[in-house]
């Protein structure tokens, strides 16, 4: 059997026969031990200047954001910017807290909760949480917000509240532990502004196979 | 792919001549280093994590049997399948076996270098499945019957015009050579293959035995599109990418963007980590983990064990002058520049890879740039020294090699010799001090002059130094 064979080689290779119980044990506290590696300096700020990090390192990844003051004014906000674009359906996460919010504002445009299909051009949704150190967005799988909504349409609009901000990569991977401390969602995607490729020419264009557009609401809230 | 590696001289010597490919070329030396070099003067912390991830993977390597091990646990805990693979040929095996087990007749594709490292793509035709590459310039070279030449810019010895041709004459659509309108296209005529596709295939950059999860790193998109939507995700990789945890893999995600294309994080980074769950609405039904050795485990506990910490960014070859100027084809196989001079000849044979390992200037740019610090001219420097215990290396090579040692061990011979080839070649470069034309060393003298000798030899100004310190 392949592994077998693998692991043989591997082991001769490594002078030694399979790994002694205090090695095994070793390697797997090693695992469960989650401590940080070295974590850069600039994202350990108080929180407000984390969000202001966010906001620059989100921008220079060319995503856009657009301020609220509270999550109320997203309908709104959402309607003005559709239909600054011309786009009249929005294919939308099924969360309760976006459900619960008045969409009159939307007046002609349609809020659908649904997968996402080739051929849509909006989608919304929330998500985990935003990462400073690179203006990164946190999102994973589960019932109320399907993947596909994350990638196949032109335009991803994403909400973010200021408290889900953290400054690093691993201060997020706490937050999803403690989340779902049995198993990882199916899938986790880290979103760092618009899909883009320079495949052609070597000459960077945005919008290769994901969102063209990555819009960030970003919610204020009381500290 | 097929195997051109003992044709490097002339590979070579074509692509210097290769107009459009030195077009290329002269762009891509400002693209990828110039980035980086901002990127990790953005990062204070660069070098210290540099010394981590060498040291981390160090480690990995120590303990590689118990992470796989564990990862394997987590992946089947999770509802996944993982199929080891020794060899190409089983991976092909494992790969067509699933994909007939779901009755698949066309497969998309993300960018994978062990998919190319195996041949995949001709595998699966010549078994009546449809591989479909997603990754833009993967896509291309699909279309053109070509390869890529470029761990992670894969058709970077392509030009706007060659994409343009491309696409005019397989989409059939007016020719455009704008570079926006051609994405566009390519976005259109794919979006129609990532929905109807049975089965989806990519690659990844890591594999976390805390959780079972595989990640891909990338900017397209493509990746995510090819894992989500078909039924079946089969992720094809190799041993040495397991990581303990998360919080490992990061440390390797800070030093992979940045040494590679030089951003601060690549768009995707996206974890897999089993199946679709109960309440899913979308995300593949079947998830399988294809892990291959082809050779990796023959170089634990040899010369060459530096080699398995490689995360495949790409620095060395964005960096390495040789590749610069010959391209990634002129390597005759699937890994190009000094990393794949290194790889290469493991996996297919020092004895039709012995020129990749020479073609070096051993300036030692890769080693400096590489995020894991291996000593990429050290390991090219073993290479050559297993070609020559193998009486690979050519005979005028030997010949000369061993007329320079009959001189080197006879210093007194070998002191005249050079003080008299000095006066020869100053006798020869006349007033000028310059030599245009000069026998047995046209590979230089052909492209530029060569300086004459000044003053008296090296020994002879030692010799005299060392006197006039003692007066």
């Amino acid at each position: 059997m392949s592994k077998t064979a693998i692991f043989n080689k591997i082991r001769r290779g490594l002078k030694r026969g399979a790994p002694s119980a205090e090695q095994t044990a070793a390697a797997l506290a090693r695992i469960q031990s989650r401590k940080p590696e070295l974590v850069p300096a600039r994202s350990q700020l108080d929180h407000p200047g984390q969000i202001e990090l966010f906001r620059s390192m989100s921008s220079q990844a060319a995503a856009k954001l657009i301020d609220l003051d509270s999550l109320t004014q997203l309908p709104e906000k959402v309607a003005e910017w559709m239909q600054h674009q011309g786009f009249t359906e929005l294919v939308s996460a099924n969360e309760s807290w976006l459900n619960e919010l008045d969409w009159a504002p939307l007046n002609n445009i349609s809020r659908t909760c649904r997968v996402a299909q080739s051929g849509d051009n909006v989608s919304l949704t929330g998500c985990m949480a935003g990462i400073a150190e690179t203006g990164t967005l946190m999102l994973h799988s589960g019932g109320n917000s399907p993947t596909t909504l994350n990638f196949l349409p032109d335009c991803h609009l994403v909400v973010l509240r200021e408290s889900q901000i953290v400054g690093c990569y691993e201060d997020a991977w706490a937050m999803l532990r403690q989340n779902h401390p049995d198993s990882l969602p199916r899938t986790v995607n880290m979103i760092t502004g618009p899909s883009r490729s320079a495949d052609i020419g070597q000459k960077l264009q945005m919008g290769a196979h994901g969102p063209c557009e990555l819009v960030i609401f970003l919610v204020k809230e009381a500290h | 792919m097929q195997i051109h590696s003992p044709e490097f001289k002339e590979n070579a010597r074509i692509a210097l001549h290769n107009e459009p490919l030195q077009a290329a070329l002269g762009q891509f030396k400002f693209g990828f280093p110039v980035n980086r070099a901002r990127a990790i003067a953005n990062l204070p912390e660069f070098e210290t994590l540099r010394d981590h991830a060498r040291d981390l993977k160090n480690h990995i390597i120590q303990n590689l049997d118990i992470y796989l091990e564990q990862f394997e646990q987590q992946v089947t805990a999770n509802g996944g399948h993982v199929h080891w693979c020794s060899t190409a040929e089983d991976a092909r095996q494992a790969i067509l076996d699933i994909c007939q087990h779901v009755g698949a007749k066309t497969v998309t594709k993300g960018k994978s270098m062990v998919s190319e490292e195996i041949n995949l793509n001709d595998y699966l035709e010549a078994n009546g499945i449809e591989p479909v590459e997603t990754d833009l310039g993967e896509y291309i070279l699909q279309l053109r019957g070509d390869h890529p030449s470029h761990i992670i810019a894969p058709a970077i010895h392509l030009n706007v015009d060659d994409v343009a041709d491309t696409f005019h004459e397989h989409h059939h659509r007016p020719r455009s050579d704008d570079p926006q309108t051609l994405m566009k296209e390519a976005r259109e005529v794919l979006r129609k293959k990532f929905v109807s596709a049975d089965v989806g295939i990519t690659g990844a950059n890591f594999l976390v035995a805390e959780t079972g999860s595989t990640i891909i790193v990338t900017n397209e998109g493509n990746g995510d599109l090819t894992q989500t939507l078909p039924k079946t995700h089969i992720v094809i990789s190799s041993i040495e990418k397991v990581v303990p945890n998360l919080e490992d893999m990061s440390l390797f995600l800070r030093l992979l963007a940045r040494s590679s294309t030089g951003q601060e994080f690549t768009v995707y980074n996206t974890l897999s980590t089993g199946p679709r769950r109960p309440d899913d609405q979308d995300g593949p039904e079947n998830f399988h983990v294809v892990l291959v050795d082809n050779g990796r485990s023959d170089m634990v506990g040899t010369d060459f064990q530096d080699m398995l910490r490689c995360i495949r960014c790409a620095a060395c070859m964005n960096h390495c002058p040789v590749y610069g100027a010959v391209g990634g084809h002129s390597y005759g196989w699937v890994y190009p520049g000094p990393m794949g001079s290194v790889l290469t000849p493991q996996m297919i044979g020092i004895d039709k890879s012995a020129h990749l390992p020479n073609a070096s200037t051993a300036c030692g740019k890769c080693q400096e740039v590489c995020p894991v610090r291996i000593p990429l001219p050290k390991l090219m420097r073993h290479w050559r020294e297993k070609e020559f215990e193998q009486h690979l290396t050519p005979s005028t090579v030997r010949w000369g090699l061993a007329g320079w040692a009959f001189f080197a061990k006879r210093p007194a011979l070998y002191r005249w010799l050079a003080r008299s080839s000095a006066w020869f070649m100053r006798r020869m470069a006349g007033k000028k001090g310059r030599i245009s034309k000069l026998p047995m060393a046209g590979g230089w003298t052909d492209w530029r002059e060569m300086p004459a000798p000044q003053g008296a030899t090296f020994m002879d100004q030692w010799k005299k130094r060392q006197s006039g310190d003692q007066s």
